[in-house]
């Protein structure tokens, strides 16, 4: 599905969250979006999923106007994982990814032998197979940011927006988190803190001060001169022989003062 | 064949549980009506029963006939009702508001409701043409929309709803009190204080074509949107990311609710804890998913009720105790229970 968003804004007791934001996402893609606190990525990745109230600008989904469609038939298409979604009900692991299959079902089309299938595939992907019979109030920080993912994956979306989803995750799982990603068969777009990280999409787009400041191939975007006027970072290019990848090495650049 | 396993798998559970109900339903209707000061046998109940439906003509002494038709049938009918809308209300309640303590009371409904009875049944408003229950339903209907106006003035979000409705309910009581206070006599003022701790005694045949539609249409609200219900766990924004119209279903179910719970008091009065109390119960035995906490929840009430109109008639001989006395000392110490059992370990 491809996505096309122009001149996207929002703005909140006189102040402007994000402003004037164009772009383009290809069907099957993986979008990285950084930049500092308070840029502004949650708002934008909001009025991408047409989730933000009083948007300023349009979304096209395909050929559609994204606010031609019902809010089921945008959750057919599109996943959200929020930063942060908790609950205070008794669930279960099974049961929270279970809500993924929502915008497929009606009271007249029940849940069937089907959804369980997809359900049973969304928590293995994650690794969570094996809990998912757990309380949700027992799980740790991480093992509900992978449940939060395994109930988007559920949603069989064709575009899955993430935001922040290796937040609280261990390396091992947030390795494997991104390279499932990567390997999906979906359009991808996600906010993230790891620059390294994000060097494995396939474009980044950059966020300061509300603007979409940058948006390429990471090799392009992210520069030293970039990193060093946005996240005020002097950035070290290192080069890994194991995989001939450029890994960057940060450090402040108030250091130098 | 793998297409006979899934509905034997599948179905069978369910059918099974949808009896179960129903009969648990109907047995404690013909308890209800049996177990009174006067306790009727169960042939006699079933004699008038097949009388009146089918014209069985069975010999039944006529004052027992009529006790039990024209009394106690309509009484239990009412309490089943009014058990199951109450229940359900408090699962609306608490699944959109997503608060432990929403319930139909603490949106102002029946405070509002008890100032309309007041409003008419002692400052005579409306001269006479409109009756206690339908003060009591405008009363309802105006509380709820100023609740409703000031949380959404204050930011529309689940504890301003909350705060408003105490807000509501404080303004709306202290009214009622003012009403009494000022123009009752001792004997106006102890009948409208036995109506608004509840009250059964004076229910008949059309409490029930009034009563019955109305839990019938919100079960069947609450069955169309148990899905979107689950969908709100994890807050409003991720129902929205789920496909659920927020803004629509919250105020068909939330309408709902009030209208319902608006039509119970008006007929009853206003019997606390059983919209609080029962779905905790519920969720505590099947669960928080609404697919079984609606049916449980509805089926728990309406029990809940009956039982709570029988104990009430029959606990101090010769006297009626408000049925909302008998809902509070077992509700309170039922939330109690609830409580200690679910407290957090730290
Ligand atoms: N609903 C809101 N009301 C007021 N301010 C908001 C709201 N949502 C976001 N903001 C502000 O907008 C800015 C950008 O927020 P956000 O999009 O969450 O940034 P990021 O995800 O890049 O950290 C922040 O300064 C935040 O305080
Ligand atoms: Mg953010």
């Amino acid at each position: 599905m491809r996505l096309a968003a122009r001149d996207l804004g929002w703005t909140t007791g006189g102040k402007r969250i994000v402003d004037g934001v164009s772009l383009d996402i290809e069907p099957g893609e993986t979008l990285g979006l950084v930049g500092p606190n308070g840029s502004g990525k949650s708002t934008l990745m909001r009025l991408l999923a047409g989730l933000a109230p009083r948007p300023k600008g349009t979304v096209q989904l395909d050929d559609a106007p994204i606010e031609t469609l019902t809010r089921r038939q945008v959750a057919q298409r599109i996943a959200f994982v929020e930063q942060i979604a908790d609950t205070s009900e008794a669930l279960r692991v099974r049961d929270a990814v279970e809500l993924g299959r929502t915008p497929w079902l009606s009271a007249l089309a029940p849940f069937g032998e089907q959804d369980t299938q997809i359900v049973d595939d969304a928590l293995a992907a994650v690794d969570m197979l094996a809990m998912a019979g757990n309380r949700w109030s027992t799980l740790s920080g991480g093992e509900r940011q992978r449940v939060h993912i395994a109930r988007a994956l559920a949603q069989r979306p064709r575009l899955l927006m993430l935001d922040e989803p290796t937040n609280h995750l261990d390396i091992h799982h947030q390795l494997t988190l991104l390279r499932l990603v990567c390997r999906l068969p979906v359009t991808v777009v996600m906010a993230l803190h790891d620059l390294n990280q994000a060097m494995c999409c396939d474009r980044i787009g950059v966020m300061d001060g509300g603007r979409l400041v940058a948006c390429g191939p990471p090799a392009e975007v992210l520069t030293p001169q970039r990193l060093a006027m946005i996240f005020r970072v002097q950035a070290t290019p290192l080069h890994d022989p194991f995989d001939e990848t450029t890994q960057f090495r940060f450090r402040c650049l108030e250091d130098d003062i | 064949m793998t297409h006979a396993a899934i509905p034997v798998t599948h179905v069978k559970p369910v059918a099974m549980w949808g009896v179960t109900g129903v009969a648990v339903l109907f047995g404690a209707i013909f308890a209800g009506v049996m177990i009174g000061e006067t306790p009727l046998p169960p042939r006699m109940v079933l004699a008038v029963f097949a009388n009146r439906l089918w014209d069985a003509g069975h010999l039944v002494d006529p004052i027992d006939a009529g006790i039990i038709w024209s009394y106690r049938l309509p009484r239990t009918l009412v309490a089943a009702a009014c058990g199951a809308g109450l229940a359900l209300s408090g699962v609306v309640l608490q699944a959109l508001v997503r608060n432990a303590l929403a319930d139909p009371y603490l949106l102002g409904v029946s405070a509002g409701a008890g100032t309309g009875a007041v409003a008419v049944s002692i400052l005579g408003l409306g001269g006479g043409l409109i009756g206690i229950s339908a003060g009591a339903f405008g009363g309802a209907a105006l509380a709820f929309l100023l609740v409703a106006a000031l949380a959404r003035a204050a930011g529309g979000g689940s504890a301003q709803l909350i705060l408003a409705g105490i807000a509501g309910s404080q303004l709306f009581n202290a009214l009622t009190s003012f009403f009494i206070a000022k123009s009752a006599n001792a004997e106006q003022a102890r009948g409208i204080i036995f109506w608004l701790l509840g009250n059964l005694s004076g229910v008949r045949w059309p409490d029930v074509s009034l009563a019955l539609p109305a839990a019938a249409i919100g079960l069947l609200a609450c069955f169309w949107f148990a899905r979107a219900m689950d969908a709100f766990s994890f807050g409003t924004s991720s129902a929205a990311s789920l496909g659920i119209a927020v803004r629509p279903v919250q105020a068909v179910l939330i309408g709902a609710t009030t209208l319902m719970t608006a039509i119970m008091v008006s007929i009853v009065g206003s019997i606390g804890f059983v919209g609080l109390v029962v779905p905790h119960a519920m969720r505590f035995i099947v669960g928080p998913r609404h697919g079984r906490l609606v049916p449980a929840s509805a089926l728990a009430g309406a029990v809940f009720l009956i039982a709570a109109d029988v104990v009430s008639r029959i606990l101090i001989p010769g006297q009626v105790v408000p049925i909302g006395v008998v809902t509070a000392l077992v509700g309170a110490p039922g939330f109690a229970l609830i409580l200690l059992h679910n407290r957090r370990r730290p």
